[in-house]
């Protein structure tokens, strides 16, 4: 009786979360007549594929009709270099904090730390002041990367940090012992242990910025805006007549990326998220 | 002197290790703390659409503090953060006490309940803002059930708006809350748990007296994470409402985009981005150092 009601409980929860996603994905596949005749929880009745096409190569945004894909692509253009060097240095920088502690690293770890938590509203204006005299204002490239990896460089290095922390200093000193210098120990000792972590800080560090939309929207300009600025610029498009359909067919392509990461590496999430801050 | 050689190389790679350090300790000092104490001196000036060196005192707060629609920023960030922590921090953990009871199909009911979090706020704010649309969402389909005069047009409504907010942010998150507290929960030792079932407490009891107070920490960490997504929420209200009907769903993270970026008004979007700043050191700051205390 009791499990009964647990298993009630947790069905009835796991529908509300479930829902969204299931109106998402029939509303994609109706046309617009079948969405004002049937209720949104109908079935489609003939899966129809015209919302995804145009959603994804037809519909209009900002100046163009090319639909969302270019802005898809761009997504990928600023995630693929943004994840890579931002866990780079994020690995190098843990890796000093923790075994090549000096009078301050303290202080750095803490500045770091305060850094996570601050609202970036306070650093917007800055920053589009400094891209403006850098000459990359509006850019994807090298712009809107460059925001990604600074803001980036907290949390990467505080996984790293945190990682490396329970890593024994004695095999970092046996290293020493032999030899090996600085660089050595990195590349032989450390990133060998360190799999688990890229993975846990590749998968955040890829989820935040696909999804990230302050930065993009403040910081990038038309044809180079990520692909969550582009979704919200078609929902917003006032035509005559609504396309739900094709909002929800954008919609669910703009969130495919992330869902697969999830699916595919969710233990990994799941530990970023609950070892690590969440940014906005 | 294999001692001292050691000492020698190990002083040549302390100052390696400084060198590579110091690119991201230049950006922290300049990119954060440089630019918080720019977007400061923003606030003092008579800056529009282009920064202006024109200081103007606390003009710029006076503007900020007199606009009603600073106001219904703030008092929205009141309602929606606090309905929003509360609510998404209670359902995290009844889910998570729930899943605590030995459940078969746990991964299952995870990956359901989490996955909204792998999803932008924007696409969460698009899903919602059809879900609630009165015509074809919640409304319609309670009519479509026989309820024909049911009312449930929230997302039209500048009194009610807001709480829709609350609906897709509650959605998005609780399951990061259960993540939470159910990573609490498995930490709490069993054998405290075992001790209090010797000495005859039931399930209830035990609850109550042994496991939420084992779980303080936990509480901690899920107010901090959930304040602090609730003052930076931004895409998912831009997407669900687009701060409207009028600026009924305004927040200051709204406030400061479209007074620095619409409106060309950079010296008031300065200081309220410097409130925004100010509520979020004295919501979550004190918590993240007693946290990071109690962990060194």
């Amino acid at each position: 009786m009791r499990r009964l009601s647990i298993y009630f409980l947790l069905t009835l929860a796991a529908l509300f979360f479930l829902l969204p996603l299931y109106i998402m994905l029939v509303t994609s596949f109706k046309t617009m007549p079948e969405i004002y005749s049937q209720g949104i929880l109908a079935l489609p009745r003939q899966f129809d594929l015209y919302a995804w096409r145009h959603a994804w190569s037809g519909a209009t945004i900002g100046a163009s009709d090319q639909g969302i894909h270019p802005f898809f692509i761009n997504s990928f253009e600023l995630v693929i270099p943004a994840v890579i060097i931002s866990t780079a240095i994020g690995a190098i920088n843990g890796y000093i904090l923790t075994h090549w502690r000096f009078r301050g690293a303290n202080i750095i770890f803490y500045l770091l730390l305060l850094g996570t938590v601050f609202p970036f509203q306070i650093i917007l204006l800055p920053m589009a002041w400094v891209q403006g005299k850098l000459h990359i204002a509006g850019t994807l490239i090298p712009g809107l990367v460059m925001v990604h990896i600074i803001y980036g460089l907290a949390f990467t290095t505080l996984f790293f940090r945190n990682y490396y922390v329970s890593i024994p200093h004695d095999l970092v000193r046996a290293a020493r012992v032999d030899g090996a210098g600085f660089f050595r120990i990195f590349w032989r000792v450390m990133l060998p242990l360190s799999t688990p972590i890229i993975m846990v800080t590749a998968i955040w560090q890829f989820t935040m910025i696909w999804n990230n939309f302050l930065f993009g929207v403040v910081f990038t300009n038309s044809d180079q805006q990520p692909v969550t600025v582009a979704i919200n610029d078609l929902v917003d498009t006032v035509t005559s007549v609504h396309m739900w359909n094709v909002d929800m067919a954008a919609a669910l392509i703009a969130a495919i990326p992330t869902l697969v990461v999830y699916l595919l590496a969710g233990k990994y999430f799941v530990r970023g998220l609950t070892g690590g801050a969440v940014k906005g | 002197m294999a001692h001292s050689m050691m000492q020698r190389s190990g002083g040549k790679d302390q100052v390696i290790a400084g060198l590579m350090l110091s690119p991201t300790v230049l950006a922290a000092i300049f990119f954060i703390y440089a630019f918080i104490l720019w977007t400061i001196w923003l606030s003092l000036t008579r800056s529009t659409i282009l920064p202006s060196n024109h200081f103007v005192g606390l003009a710029n707060y006076r503007d900020l503090f007199g606009s009603s629609r600073w106001w219904r920023s703030l008092s929205n960030l009141g309602i929606f953060g606090g309905l929003y922590v509360a609510i998404s921090m209670a359902i995290g953990l009844f889910l998570a006490i729930l899943l605590d009871q030995r459940i078969r199909g746990e991964r299952l009911f995870q990956v359901i309940f989490l996955y909204p979090m792998a999803i932008s706020a924007v696409v969460t704010g698009v899903a919602w803002r059809w879900l609630l649309d009165p015509n074809f969402g919640v409304q319609a389909i309670v009519r479509s059930l026989g309820f024909s005069h049911f009312q449930f047009a929230w997302i039209d409504d500048p009194d009610f708006a807001i709480y829709t907010v609350v609906i897709a942010a509650v959605w998005q998150t609780s399951g990061f809350m259960m993540a939470i507290f159910l990573a609490g929960l498995r930490g709490i030792s069993p054998d405290i748990v075992k001790a209090a079932r010797i000495d005859g407490a039931g399930t209830l009891r035990i609850y109550r007296r042994v496991i939420l107070p084992n779980l303080a920490p936990t509480f901690f960490v899920a107010f901090i994470l959930s304040a602090g997504l609730a003052i930076k929420a931004f895409g998912l209200i831009i997407a669900l409402t687009g701060g409207g009907p009028g600026y009924s769903t305004n927040v200051p993270t709204i406030f400061m985009y479209v007074f620095s970026f619409e409106r060309g008004e950079m010296g008031v979007g300065a200081a309220s981005a410097l409130i925004m700043l100010a509520i979020m050191m004295v919501v979550v700051v004190p918590f993240v150092i007693l946290d990071a205390r109690r962990k060194v």
